[in-house]
């Protein structure tokens, strides 16, 4: 029998994880976290969580980075708020998942073909490029993106039933003025 | 600021249409007819904040910048867009450092932003501005014996608390007895649907909105009424496959508030987007009357 370490040695985590936490979510009480587990029982997500709201605000208190960073739990934080609002800590829950997510991005250590993030991702993208987003060009992107080819099959008669009825079409959405969300993104790279 | 601006979204010019087609007219008709905010960009929802939160906050103060120049408060229909401007406004005007930067490009592209304007529900304005028992004078044709499911959803409700509870808000359920219909004792009002989930990981998002329907269905309504474009469109969509997988058939239309109230006040079904529903209304038309046809 092979013998496996389950718990990590204090110089496997990462001391400035909960600060970096901190500073990006913009809650700055995360350690004040009791661990009374209400927003996992809060939490409509949690049972498909591979770790609940719980562990995440543990493994972020204690340094444990790239399981938190890693975590399918970020991703399927629908933003409900639930935990938010009840949080005996006033913890802002989700704006940490946020925190996480963005911070995943930002490292590259985002399940690559995970839908979620892709959608965000493209969803993104759309928005910065015509200031508007086109739900079917969206869908599109999504389904191609993450390799959903079947999917996209499957949704067809669902997306003819929309056009049908008017509420899908094939224009692209785009604002007016693009030039100026295209300054104000500059400007914005530009202050930082 | 005095008076409001209308902000559609994208959802209002795409797949939830029959939302517009019916706030539209309802505003009108107590009296505060809407414009259009002219060049309105989308608000980046909850996508934009798990990319980049900075440029998610500015793409907001471009719309709040526009409202503020015609002199008018944000009326947003979408919960969503409801939630990303109102939370962008508390950040902007909040005189942070990351978030006097983001004041600082904004000024350089052209949008301005000084942080007078407010951003509101048009549940908050029909029940807070306008007030319940005026609306309640206003009712034509009222929906006696029609059985509602008032759901909340999240994002109208929490983080922001100041408007109703984030547990069992009552403001819809209030509103929609002012039109004479009667509101279930639904439980499940503020439980979430899941959002984008229902196109990203099917399987979670349908048994998120079986929960829904199912809670809908026991306490005996005959629709489910939604504030939401996402809610609506879940709800809506899920329902066929739904009775394929738990075999139980739980389906009923899905409805905007605005649309009922509408129908209430007055106003031409067939002006209201009725025609929009991928379920078929008939056991509806059959409770209230052919939909009050005059």
């Amino acid at each position: 029998m092979e013998i496996q370490r389950k718990v990590k040695y204090e110089e496997e985590l990462d001391p400035n994880f909960l600060a970096e936490i901190k500073h990006l979510s913009g809650s700055e009480n995360i350690d004040g976290c009791i661990q009374c587990g209400t927003c996992s029982s809060s939490c409509p997500m949690s049972i498909y969580m591979d770790y609940p709201p719980r562990k995440i605000i543990a493994m972020v208190k204690n340094g444990f980075r790239d399981e938190a960073l890693r975590s399918f739990t970020i991703w399927l934080c629908p933003s409900c708020y639930a935990c938010q609002v009840r949080c005996p800590s006033q913890i802002k829950i989700t704006d940490v998942m946020y925190a996480l997510k963005r911070k995943a991005i930002e490292t590259n250590v985002f399940p690559s073909r995970f839908a979620i993030p892709v959608l965000d991702r493209e969803m993104s993208r759309l928005i910065a490029k015509y200031g508007r987003n086109s739900e079917l060009w969206l869908i599109l992107r999504l389904y191609l993106k993450s390799r959903h080819f079947l999917t996209m099959i499957k949704m067809a008669p669902l997306g003819l039933k929309l056009m049908k009825t008017g509420r899908m079409s094939l224009r692209r959405e785009s604002i007016k003025n693009k030039k100026q969300m295209k300054a104000l993104l500059n400007a914005l790279k530009e202050e930082t | 600021m005095s008076g409001y601006i209308y902000y559609p979204g994208c959802s209002l010019k795409g797949n939830s249409r029959s939302y517009e087609e019916s706030i539209l007219p309802v505003f009108k008709e107590v009296g505060l007819p809407l414009q259009e905010l002219d060049d309105w960009n989308c608000c980046g929802a909850t996508a934009y904040f798990s990319v980049d939160d900075t440029m998610a906050a500015a793409i907001c103060g471009r719309n709040l910048s526009l409202a503020e120049k015609t002199g008018k408060d944000i009326v947003a229909p979408c919960a969503g867009c409801f939630l990303t401007l109102k939370k962008s406004n508390a950040f902007l005007t909040s005189r942070q450092p990351k978030s006097d930067k983001i004041l600082r490009a904004l000024k350089s592209a052209g949008c301005e932003y000084h942080g007078s304007v407010k951003v509101k529900h048009p549940l908050e304005i029909l029940i807070k501005d306008i007030g319940r028992e005026a609306i309640k004078s206003k009712i034509r044709r009222p929906l006696s014996g029609l059985k509602v499911a008032c759901y909340y959803g999240c994002q109208l409700v929490r983080p922001y608390t100041d408007f109703d509870d984030p547990d069992y808000p009552t403001t819809l359920d209030s509103l929609m007895e002012a039109a004479g219909a009667t509101a279930v004792d639904y439980v499940a009002k503020t439980r979430c649907c899941g959002g984008s989930l229902t196109g990203t990981i099917e399987e979670v998002g349908l048994r998120l909105n079986y929960i829904l329907l199912k809670e809908a269905k026991r306490k005996g309504a005959d629709c489910v009424v939604t504030i939401c474009p996402l809610c609506q469109f879940n709800l809506e969509i899920t329902q066929g496959k739904m009775v394929k997988k738990y075999k139980d058939d739980v389906r009923m239309p899905v409805l905007y508030f605005s649309q009922l109230l509408g129908l209430a006040l007055g106003i031409d079904k067939a002006d209201l987007g009725f025609s929009r529903s991928i379920v078929p209304l008939k056991p509806l038309w059959e409770k209230i009357g052919n939909g009050g046809a005059r």
